[in-house]
């Protein structure tokens, strides 16, 4: 099946099957009566292909079927983990493996700091782990590379460190220090960790609506999509979504011109701001830098402020935000977003959407879709927020504003930049954040997460009809 | 009376923009601001091959293009305002 290649690897096409299967419940409103045969339609025959055997193997697929309907409602997180999925990999931290030749220059010992390491009577090195603090400086200058660090992949991917191991020697989150980023979901091998999904209210909203015609539904989508779904055309993407039952397509990157003009304003009047578009990074600075909040950008992200734009003009619409970020299903239920925003979906989860619908959109005409300049397009990538504030100052005219743009790449990129602000020892005077590497294109909810997708979004924006935001917000204020 | 010009994606191509400014030209020159409420709106559903979508009222009239302005602004505003 052509899908396995949509993906960038085989947990996300698991979590996919899941997904379609139960979009496909619901669409024939046989979900409740059919629900414990999706484990064995998706693991099907005696023979185990990823677990010990097929009965966990189906054991986990109920509690992926439980997420895909919404996940433990009493855990407030939208970022999950699946017990018994998690394989409580070894995490021992450095360690002197097999390759250990014994050799004379033991540079190892002579650059760690705290006297670690020791050597047996064969000359083998030795880490001590109650000296030992992790620099990894020894693994650094082994010359056979026979020092490695053995850290699971939901811990190294978490830079922000809100993930444990707990007694059970399972994953655990900290929903105080977790910001629903999804760099672990899209880490972990055994894909123990996961997002909650929204995917069953989308599909009773477009019921609802295809009844009553009470309430068009629109989609909001994020302009990372330009770096997805590249099986097909961006039109055919925007057709498919009609087909499924959306009144019509509206660029978030509309909102993110709205937002870079009255960002810059704000930037001027307060001589210092932090973006606040990337809701995992403002929910970072709220929970990791309380003291530099008041910095925060006052604006809404794009998705809330295009979500609002619509709702003002037709307050019965409902706006569906579909984008890469699992951190903005957490955003939709802020009080603040909650009234724009009913419901968000990833790109996998529209795949899901798509396939449940046996919608194969390669063959659709395409339509059109442009609402955003340039600016708005390229937020999608890191640099792009900058720029965009840049071209917002520029096209406002204000001359005796110098901006110095600290675009972060990354969550370490941010604590790097929000450390500095907090000694005071930052040279830039705005910052903007992105938890995920490359920006929204790296987001946990893409589909693929390519080499390509920066040029791609580049591509996207220059073929704005709009070449200014001035120009793609003036039909906006009327 | 409330006018809503189509800003979605389809007509936006087809130039709302001007359309806009078209409107905002007819509205000034009839003195007509204190009874006409501009405001935009994605897509009406309608959209068509050329020209822009204008929701009147609960009037929709699709294919708005600058060379039929004026008919349309005589014949779907100022005859219904009764001027």
């Amino acid at each position: 099946m052509k899908n396995k290649r949509v993906f960038d690897t085989k947990v996300q096409y698991l979590k996919y099957k899941v997904l379609r299967e139960v979009a496909r419940e619901a669409w024939d409103d046989t979900l409740l009566e059919d629900l414990l045969d999706i484990p064995k339609k998706i693991v099907s025959g005696k023979t185990p292909t990823m677990r010990c055997c097929v009965y966990k193997e189906r054991a986990i697929i109920a509690e992926r079927v439980k997420i895909a309907m919404g996940g433990d409602k009493e855990n407030p997180n939208v970022i999950e983990v699946i017990d018994i999925a998690c394989d409580e990999c070894p995490a021992a931290g450095y360690e002197v493996t097999d390759s250990c030749r014994g050799c004379l220059a033991h540079r190892c010992e002579d650059v760690c700091p705290r006297g670690a390491i020791s050597f047996d009577h064969n000359h083998v090195a030795h880490i001590d782990k109650s000296k030992c603090v992790e620099c990894g400086r020894c693994s650094k200058v082994c010359p056979y590379s026979a020092i490695t660090n053995r850290v699971r992949p939901c811990q190294n991917a978490c830079k922000i460190k809100a993930i444990s191991i707990n007694e059970d020697g399972g994953a655990a989150i900290d929903n105080e220090k977790c910001i629903s980023c999804g760099a672990c979901v899209y880490q972990c091998p055994f894909g123990a960790i996961t997002d909650k999904s929204f995917i069953l209210d989308v599909i009773d909203m477009i019921k609802k609506n295809s009844r009553d015609k009470k309430s068009k539904l629109y989609a909001v989508v994020a302009p990372s999509i330009s770096s997805q779904f590249t099986y097909a055309k961006l039109g055919q993407v925007v057709s498919g979504l009609k087909t499924l039952g959306f009144h019509a397509v509206v660029e978030a990157a509309l909102g993110a011109d709205m937002v870079a003009y009255s960002e810059s304003k704000e930037l001027v009047e307060k001589g210092f701001l932090t973006s606040s578009c990337c809701p995992a990074f403002v929910s970072y600075v709220k929970s990791a830098f309380p003291e530099l909040t008041e910095h925060i950008s006052h604006n809404p992200s794009p998705m809330a402020a295009i979500a609002k734009y619509i709702k003002d003009i037709e307050p019965s619409a409902k706006v569906v935000f579909i984008g890469p970020c699992t951190a903005k299903k957490a955003e939709a239920q802020l009080k603040e977003v909650k009234a724009y925003v009913d419901s968000v979906l990833t790109f996998e989860e529209l795949q899901a959407l798509f396939d449940s619908r046996d919608l194969d959109i390669t063959q659709l005409e395409e339509e059109a879709l442009d609402n955003a300049s340039y600016f708005g397009r390229i937020f999608a990538r890191s640099g792009g927020l900058s720029d965009a504030v840049a071209e917002a100052i520029k096209e406002q005219g204000i001359e005796d504003f110098d901006l110095k743009p600290c675009s972060c790449d990354g969550i370490e990129e941010c604590r790097t930049a929000l450390m500095k602000k907090k000694r005071g020892v930052l040279n830039e005077n705005f910052i903007e954040g992105m938890a995920c590497n490359g920006g929204c294109i790296g987001g946990a909810g893409c589909l693929t997460h390519g080499e390509k997708n920066k040029a791609q979004v580049d591509a996207y924006g220059r073929e704005a009809l709009e070449k200014t935001i001035t120009d793609a917000i003036s039909v906006l204020k009327m | 009376m409330i006018i809503q010009i189509c800003v979605g994606s389809s007509c936006h191509l087809k130039g709302s923009e001007n359309m806009i400014e078209l409107l905002k030209q007819a509205i000034a020159t009839h003195d007509l601001e204190n009874e006409i409420t501009l405001a935009g709106s994605f897509c009406a559903g309608r959209c068509n091959r050329v020209g822009v979508t204008v929701t009147v009222d609960d009037e929709v009239y699709t294919g708005v293009t600058p060379e039929g302005f004026s008919e349309f602004f005589q014949k779907a505003v100022m005859s219904r305002i009764g001027k």
